[in-house]
């Protein structure tokens, strides 16, 4: 078998949490990250006895919110599931999740190369507790803190073929989140969450296993973590075999991938409809005024840059920041000409443009043009070393050939690097000639 | 002032008649409470009622408030159940007071917070007297899955008082408070008052929050009480009812208005679906709704026969939906935050959760629960339609009267059956009102239901009260 065959075939699960002010199903304020632990409980999120869940609203509302940037069409009935499994962190024995009939599903986001990266859904569930481990004192500790605070899992189609493209699929939907401005999305904080399926396929078609690499926080990793898979699966087919399905994580320090746990069969969750919650009914006309109240989103931003003219380096790097995308859409409207010039010397740092108007952007940069040319005592400077070295010239102008003077002009702004005033160069040049 | 001494008082049978004694000063609240207590030790003695009791604190209250009434005698027309003696299904929790479910694995389980019922409740005036004894996570229809022991009825110490509100049945109908809260899952509310002789409501599900009280199949749960008489389960329903923030499911529902209005039974029309009277052999229960139905024929009120062909698939859906909700409902049981670990659960629990988490399964999901829901769905249609012809329906309430304590504990399926009546309610989601109507040869209690439409309370309280003077005349 030769390298060429293989391709990458690629799906990503990305858990988000939403920064509503309270929980997905109480009233607890859904702030856990140094928080002293088990202080923002109630019987709801701690599953207590006879406690129910009753849904945050503004949570479904971020969701549906994020399918719609992502292009998903929203379902108009939608429910929650009850999921089932054992963990002490999951006080009631299951999550409430969504099944068969999320908020959202059948989106897309485009890549730079133009591929289309499917999204298969995006629904709404709630967090787990965290589990502290003490080996030294032979116990486990649960902070419930993080109990149901909502969480959103967005999950892609396989159509991702790189660690590259991962990459730059996570970052755009990354930076999606944060201009919707319904999550931190921060990594270090656990705020977005990423998993990727990863197989090798020797044809072309769906291989019959994959790989999950779970828990990875941050776009570096996933993509070493997905390369690191890729390269230790390949040897593993063309010796006729295919690697084990299981669940990997991996370790930043050794830069490996290790094995958690073995998923041979798949875990049996015992989906049913969660019956303490009314099923969810939607009017397209609110999904409608949803969607006409979009933020700007990075996709557009990038499109509308591109289509101007801006580079596509210089747009990506532009989505990623909310306020700078607002700016350079106005400069696009200022002057379209320099939008290029401009958005490159802001982003190499050459400009600055926080805290100011595109207008006054632009005059600092015009003025800043015209105080770095030579004065006039420095162009004659160099209008001499020109006349001296160009002798042929001077005499063919002497002779009445007044375009000569151009030449002489053009010759003085490349000594000058540019730097020289061409008005100014001509009139002093015909000074000197006469 | 002269007044009766706490022996010789008889014990007051109404809510009206409690009032009436403390507005006329014939005797205090203190003392009233004190009657109701002592009644409660006797009887406790003789049936096995309270898992928890909470009499000092009862008494405690009766003083406060018989204080308050001393001051402001309108007290009483402003807290509808003030000063009146209740207890609680020990499946309500009450904060700061142990809260079993009738199960030891909860036996030290007390909880931080109350049920949204009990706090109406007690902010209505009403003085717990403590916690009531039933099936173990009100898995049952007689009281005996109890790991606290049976409860007996007061009608006959041999028999089961129904179940799985069993305590609540017979506490109040042994004078020992005069309300009790319940729960009705499949039955669980009008089986016990039906074999105890008193009035059980299981409201339209939604009607009454279910929020602090231990699920048992979400779905399916219905909040209600126990009283002597029609007019006091009114009044209770208009303090129960409304809508909970803490309960998404009853975002739908009103506060119960009782209506003075008089009712003509001639502008009634009544429904005896013929699949609840066919399978009937026992002669009393028969005789006895006979009676009934021509007492009300006679007062005027039009009696259609009708058919609900799905009844008989009903059973079935039950305990395919009910034991799923189970499995589900007790895996926070963990015994890691509170109570004992799993292997506490007794022998019924552990078959519930065994036929959830089979029903539930990848591969078995289709064929059972999905099933069941789509013919839940075919059952609720077919009570929209009947209820679009007639007012309410009138049937037994169990194809017997009271069963031995023992007869069926080695029979899970007959026991299962009790409820062949009364889960049709709890999957349509509507509401039914149980009545007694006559006892048997033995003394044991016969009666009927009314079954309304989904928010039907306000039409089947006045037919019930009609019935009940009618039944009194």
């Amino acid at each position: 078998m030769t390298n060429k065959k293989f391709t990458p075939i690629i799906g990503m699960e990305i858990h988000v949490e939403l920064a509503t002010k309270s929980k997905m199903f109480c009233q607890c304020p859904a702030t856990h990250f140094q928080v002293p632990a088990n202080t923002h409980v109630c019987p709801v999120c701690l599953g207590l006895p006879g406690a129910l869940p009753v849904p945050n609203r503004q949570a479904i509302e971020d969701t549906i919110k994020i399918g719609l940037a992502l292009g998903c069409r929203i379902n108009l009935h939608s429910k929650f599931d009850r999921k089932h499994y054992f963990y002490p962190d999951l006080p009631k024995g299951y999550q409430i999740s969504q099944y068969d009939q999320p908020l959202c599903e059948g989106g897309e986001v485009i890549l730079e190369s133009g591929k289309a990266i499917r999204i298969t859904r995006v629904h709404l569930e709630e967090d787990t507790g965290k589990l502290q481990h003490d080996k030294s004192e032979k116990t486990s500790l649960v902070d419930f803190n993080r109990s149901s605070v909502p969480l959103v899992e967005i999950v892609t189609e396989p159509d991702l073929s790189s660690a590259e493209e991962a990459k730059e699929f996570l970052k755009l939907l990354h930076s999606t989140v944060r201009f919707l401005g319904v999550s931190e999305a921060n990594m270090e904080k656990g705020s977005m969450r990423l998993e990727a399926n990863i197989s090798l396929s020797p044809d072309g078609n769906l291989p019959p296993y994959k790989v999950e690499v779970k828990n990875v926080n941050s776009f570096r990793y996933i993509a070493a973590a997905i390369d690191y898979e890729l390269k230790r699966h390949q040897p593993i087919i063309e010796a006729g075999d295919w690697p084990k399905q299981e669940t990997r994580g991996y370790n930043s320090v050794t830069k490996k991938t290790v094995s958690q746990r073995s998923k041979e069969e798949a875990k049996d969750y015992r989906y049913f409809p969660e019956p303490d919650i009314p099923p969810l009914v939607f009017e397209q006309s609110y999904i409608d005024s949803l969607q006409n109240s979009l933020p700007l989103l990075p996709h557009i931003v990038i499109n509308t840059l591109t289509a101007a003219g801006v580079r596509h380096a210089f747009a990506l790097q532009v989505s990623k920041d909310k306020d700078l995308s607002h700016f350079a859409l106005e400069l696009l409207a200022a002057k379209p000409d320099l939008v290029d010039k401009l958005i490159g010397l802001i982003l190499n740092r050459k400009l600055s443009w926080q805290h100011k108007s595109v207008a006054s952007l632009i005059n600092e940069y015009q003025s800043s043009q015209q105080s770095t040319k030579l004065d006039e005592s420095a162009t004659l400077h160099l209008i001499k070393v020109v006349l001296d070295e160009n002798p042929d010239t001077v005499a063919l102008f002497k002779k009445g050939k007044t375009t000569a003077i151009e030449f002489l002009v053009g010759q003085v702004m490349k000594a000058a690097k540019g730097q020289a005033d061409p008005n100014l160069t001509r009139t002093l040049l015909q000074k000197q000639l006469k | 002032m002269s007044r009766q001494s706490l022996m010789t008082m008889t014990t007051p049978k109404s809510i009206t008649e409690f009032h009436f004694l403390l507005t006329s000063k014939k005797a205090t609240l203190p003392e009233l409470i004190s009657h109701f207590i002592a009644n409660s030790k006797t009887q406790h003695d003789r049936l096995n009622l309270y898992i928890t009791t909470t009499f000092d604190q009862a008494l405690e209250k009766a003083k406060t408030l018989q204080q308050q009434l001393d001051s402001d005698p309108d007290i009483i027309t402003k807290l509808p159940l003030f000063g009146i003696p209740i207890a609680y299904k020990d499946l309500f929790l009450t904060k700061g007071i142990r809260t079993t479910a009738g199960a030891k694995l909860l036996d030290s389980f007390i909880p931080p917070y109350s049920a949204t019922v009990v706090d109406k409740l007690e902010a209505a005036g009403a003085i717990s007297l403590g916690k009531l004894n039933l099936d173990a996570w009100a898995h049952g229809a007689s009281g005996e899955n109890s790991d606290y022991g049976p409860t007996r009825n007061p009608h006959g110490t041999d028999y089961t008082p129904g179940g799985s509100s069993s305590a609540s049945a017979a506490a109040v109908a042994s004078g020992c408070v005069l309300v009790s809260t319940g729960t009705d899952t499949g039955g669980s509310i009008r089986l016990p008052a039906n074999f105890c002789g008193i009035v059980g409501l299981k409201p339209t599900y939604g009607r009454v929050s279910r929020y602090g009280i231990i699920a048992m199949s979400s779905s399916l749960d219905s909040v209600g009480h126990f009283t002597n008489n029609v007019s006091d389960s009114a009044t209770v329903l208009s303090v129960t009812s409304g809508a909970d923030p803490h309960d998404a499911n009853t975002s739908g529902s009103k506060t119960f208005q009782s209506s003075p209005e008089f009712l003509n039974l001639k502008d009634i029309t009544l429904g005896i679906p013929r699949e609840y009277i066919y399978p009937v052999t026992n002669s009393e229960v028969k005789d006895n709704f006979a009676d009934t139905v021509s007492l009300l024929k006679k007062a005027g009120a039009n009696i259609v026969e009708l058919s609900l062909p799905h009844t008989e698939a009903a059973i079935a859906v039950y305990y395919i939906l009910q034991p799923a909700e189970v499995s589900s409902n007790l895996a926070r049981f963990d015994g890691i935050r509170f109570g004992r670990n799993r292997s506490h659960f007794s022998p019924e629990a552990v078959r519930r959760q065994l036929i959830g988490t089979f029903t539930l399964s990848s591969g078995y999901y289709d064929a059972y629960y999905k099933t069941a829901q789509k013919v839940r769905t075919l059952i609720k249609q077919e009570f929209d339609a009947v209820f679009s012809k007639v007012d309410a329906l009138i049937t037994p309430v169990s194809p017997t009267p009271p069963f031995k304590i023992g007869e069926k504990v080695n029979d899970p399926v007959a026991m299962y059956l009790s409820d062949v009546f009364t889960v049709t309610a709890n999957i349509a989601g509507i509401s039914g009102l149980a009545i007694p109507t006559g006892k048997t040869a033995d003394g044991l209690p016969l009666g009927i239901q009314l079954l309304g439409p989904r928010f039907g309370e306000e039409t089947i309280y006045p037919i019930a009260s009609q019935l009940e003077q009618l039944l009194h005349d």
